[in-house]
């Protein structure tokens, strides 16, 4: 599964509690569209950390690496190649 | 700074007035109860009801536990033999024991410093904040030694600290409300305005109330008005502290972006539609700071409207007005 399936699952699942992947689109922001709020970013920021092997520095904890499905991919595509 | 200056004597007997009258028309009770911590905010609330009712009709608490100052009970002594306050000293350290607040707070912590035990201390600080990174936070400890350690704490850890210890505010919380009920009284709750605008506090802990005097009041007036009812010295120059964690803990380390003179000039300034740049001068920082700081402000009030929030219904319960 992609990244950005699988990362857009979880929220899905966890936030929308819908498996209607039409809910949510690859670019909407979770802050402005208030689907997740922030202790829900630290849970995704953990999600990311267990489900893609990563460790996220304090200094990358940015709203632009987290804020959308796509900036996730993004971020997690940079770790993991690195 | 002048934005923030009142005229004390006025409002003053506007806040006694209107607890008055809330007291008769919508609360209809014969006192008011007040949990004492030593703090600025329940010396003035304790004063302000005495101002309003009379010492006779003001019931006093103070509640001390494991890890509070010392000074927390010796201030609150101050308050209470001001007025001459019928009161009590409930040690809600045993309860807190009891219901698994201490032992889940440090079986959190050892996930993090295994070594961590009970002549250990600790606190959280907030981290993230002037980087303009999300909001996160760090677990710092001191051994017996003295050594301090610190390390960013995990989702789950913090949820649970967090969770643990605010069983405080809800188990003296609930100490209040019996005394109310048992007195036939109401319930204060003391926030101040920077604290309920930023949903500083624990929902159905010191959220709890059926008054609250001081919540529409800034810090630094909440201090104007201490030293102006002739509050003790002691309590007039102290620091917003939480008396929460073994450690001390400053306010603005746990929570806010600014200290608490700062943080009221922000606010203010938030509520009063200063432009940004302005906002920088008066504190004497740069323009991304300030807008830092007006974001800060709204993603805070954003995070804890819950905090705020009644009961949901799924529908409307007509119940009369």
């Amino acid at each position: 599964m992609s990244v950005e399936n699988k990362v857009k699952e979880y929220i899905l699942e966890n936030y929308l509690f819908t498996d209607d992947m039409s809910a949510l689109g690859d670019d909407d922001s979770f802050i402005e569209k208030g689907i997740i709020d922030s202790t829900g970013i630290l849970e995704v920021i953990f999600f990311l950390e267990e489900a893609f092997g990563l460790a996220v520095e304090d200094d990358e904890m940015i709203p632009e690496n987290f804020d959308s499905v796509n900036n996730i991919a993004a971020f997690v595509s940079k770790k993991t190649a690195s | 700074m002048d934005m923030l200056k009142i005229d004390e004597k006025a409002e003053v007997k506007k806040i006694a007035d209107r607890l008055v009258d809330l007291l008769r028309s919508k609360l209809h009770r014969r006192g008011l109860v007040v949990g004492i911590s030593g703090g600025i905010d329940s010396a003035v609330c304790t004063a302000l009801c005495v101002e309003a009712l009379g010492a006779k009709r003001v019931f006093g608490i103070l509640m001390p536990e494991h890890d509070s100052s010392s000074q927390s009970v010796s201030y609150g002594q101050l308050v209470v033999d001001k007025y001459g306050l019928d009161h009590m000293v409930e040690n809600i350290g045993p309860t807190l024991e009891a219901i698994g607040c201490y032992r889940w707070r440090d079986e959190a912590i050892r996930k993090i410093f295994p070594e961590y035990s009970d002549e250990w201390k600790c606190k959280i600080a907030i981290a993230g904040q002037k980087q303009g990174t999300i909001n996160h936070f760090n677990l710092v400890v001191q051994s017996p030694s003295g050594e301090i350690s610190e390390k960013r704490m995990g989702l789950k850890e913090y949820l649970q600290v967090v969770a643990a210890t605010n069983y405080k505010q809800r188990i003296r919380k609930t100490v209040e409300y019996f005394h109310a009920d048992r007195l036939n009284y109401a319930v204060v709750g003391t926030p101040n305005r920077v604290e309920y605008d930023q949903g500083f506090f624990v929902k159905n802990g010191d959220g709890s109330a059926d008054v609250k005097p001081i919540a529409h009041l800034y810090k630094t007036q909440v201090y104007a008005l201490a030293r102006y009812l002739g509050l003790p010295e002691e309590i007039c120059n102290s620091t917003p502290s939480t008396d929460t964690y073994s450690m001390p803990q400053g306010q603005d380390e746990f929570y806010y972006a600014l200290p608490y003179e700062k943080m009221d000039i922000a606010l203010w300034s938030y509520n009063h539609n200063v432009p940004a740049a302005e906002l920088a001068v008066s504190l004497s920082t740069d323009e991304d700071h300030a807008r830092f700081i007006y974001k800060d402000i709204e993603a805070k009030r954003a995070a804890t409207r819950y905090h705020h929030m009644k009961p949901l219904l799924l529908e409307e319960v007509g119940i009369g007005s």
